[in-house]
């Protein structure tokens, strides 16, 4: 019951980290999404390009956010920025640009040839074709690649704590550098019931931007 | 025209090479990896590094593969809903706040951080050992239950060879955020090349921090190339051919 009591006698505290830690999350989220998706819908049209610019993501990926906060901190330091929530949130871009590019990519060449000649005989142009046709059939894919995005950055924005970005990581650095148990698990405990919620709050922002007949077909084929 | 624009790739990538170099120069990083006393240091936190990262994959594999395997048998097939929505929400809660979970019950240590390390990276490799094997088509099982196969020879020599490639998908998710987490069992005490990133940052030591960053990110990257090496050598010929 200590966690709870702590949260309790803390709760501005409380409302505060977590203000923080919604506005990396949330503002990475919208500056990665604003370039992701582009890049995703561009390398549609360039299969060499697109295979460099997913391994890069991947490759991106694949470095461990912890080793990638220590290597932008000496460069970031050079304009004064080592520090804070600059670091976290350029991580958190790179971060997201894999699952977001990716499904991007993935959803739109998905779209059946049937329903771009469908609306290419209806006299759509090249712009329409992309507003009216293909995003709105990719979009339940996009979005889950936002929803994998925003778990994951998260658990990466928890660990930006150590860097001076604040947030909920900030009640499980100090509360294991206090051998403070309430503060680590208010801490842990937060942060992953905040991941949990932001994933089910994805997952029903999916369901509603999905159009209606694709809902239908869905059930039909079922 | 492309020519030209190579040209210049090529040119800027040199430069930030040559940058790269000046950097860790002036930080002291190169100065640091050949330090008398420094770099048997180094050696001593990679191999912790690697220790912490090997007994918790190699627990994770036996784990995840048996868990996998196992759902997928008609007995326990009804569980597979409930374990598969447990296992992804034990995969969306944050890889630092199941550290800090995992201290909070066990105190600190390297047992703590293989806990931790293993329950982490068990639930990838479930995930898509489970999945894996439930894509196989029926047909498949039809025709090697025709040619007389028993229910272990079905597992071993048609499912699992099938489903390689989604295993080793799994098994490459849960090795690299694996890498990754370990750098934070510094953490909980467990040491690690988390040591030497750690000190960086507090002490804003740039050349400790970059000595400890770069070595778990080329550590990582070795990782994933370690696993295309695998497909090469697990994955069937024929399932790869027909993939091309």
């Amino acid at each position: 019951m200590g966690t709870i009591d702590f949260i309790i006698q803390n709760y501005a505290d409380v409302l505060f980290l977590t203000w923080e830690h919604i506005f990396m999350v949330g503002i990475s989220l919208i500056i990665a999404t604003a370039i992701g998706v582009p890049l995703g819908i561009v390398i549609t049209k360039n299969e060499k390009l697109a295979k460099k610019v997913i391994n890069g993501a991947n490759v991106m990926m694949t470095v461990p956010s912890i080793a990638l906060f220590g290597l932008m901190m000496p460069v970031l330091a050079l304009i004064g920025q080592g520090l804070g929530k600059t670091p976290a949130i350029i991580a958190l871009i790179l971060y997201s640009q894999l699952p977001i590019i990716r499904n991007t990519y993935v959803a739109i060449k998905n779209v059946s040839p049937s329903a771009r000649n469908a609306g290419r005989g209806m006299g759509m142009n090249r712009w329409q074709l992309l507003k009216e046709v293909e995003i709105p059939i990719a979009i339940p894919v996009i979005v889950a690649g936002l929803r994998t995005a925003a778990v994951m950055n998260i658990g990466i924005a928890a660990i930006a704590a150590y860097v001076g970005a604040g947030g909920l990581g900030v009640y499980i650095q100090n509360g294991i550098d206090r051998v403070y148990p309430e503060m680590i698990l208010a801490g842990a405990l937060l942060v992953s019931i905040f991941a949990i919620l932001v994933d089910a709050g994805m997952a029903l922002v999916e369901r509603v931007l999905t159009p209606t007949g694709i809902l239908i077909q869905k059930k039909v084929s079922e | 025209m492309n020519a030209a624009l190579k040209k210049i790739y090529g040119m800027l990538v040199a430069l930030l090479l040559v940058a790269v170099g000046i950097g860790l120069q002036k930080t002291g990083t190169v100065a640091l990896f050949s330090d008398p006393y420094d770099y048997p240091e180094l050696i001593r936190l990679l191999w912790q590094h690697l220790y912490l990262v090997g007994v918790s994959m190699a627990i994770a594999t036996v784990i995840g593969l048996a868990v996998g395997i196992i759902l997928t048998r008609p007995k326990f097939r009804a569980y597979t809903g409930v374990v598969m929505y447990v296992v992804s929400l034990g995969q969306t809660i944050p890889s630092l706040a199941v550290l800090a979970l995992v201290m909070t019950f066990l105190g600190i240590g390297a047992k703590s951080a293989i806990f931790a390390l293993t329950i982490y990276s068990t639930l990838p490799i479930a995930r898509n050992t489970l999945a894996g094997i439930n894509a196989v088509p029926s047909s498949i099982i039809d025709a090697a239950k025709g040619m007389g196969m028993t229910t272990m020879g079905i597992l071993w020599q048609v499912e699992i060879p099938m489903a390689m490639n989604v295993i080793l998908t799994g098994f490459r998710v849960a090795l690299v955020i694996n890498v990754g987490t370990t750098a934070l069992a510094y953490l909980i005490g467990a040491g690690g090349m988390g040591d030497w990133i750690f000190t960086g940052i507090n002490m804003m030591m740039t050349d400790k921090l970059i000595a400890g960053a770069l070595p778990v990110t080329l550590l990582a990257l070795l990782a994933d190339f370690l696993i295309e090496v695998l497909r090469v050598l697990l994955v069937s010929k024929g399932l790869r051919m027909t993939e091309e």
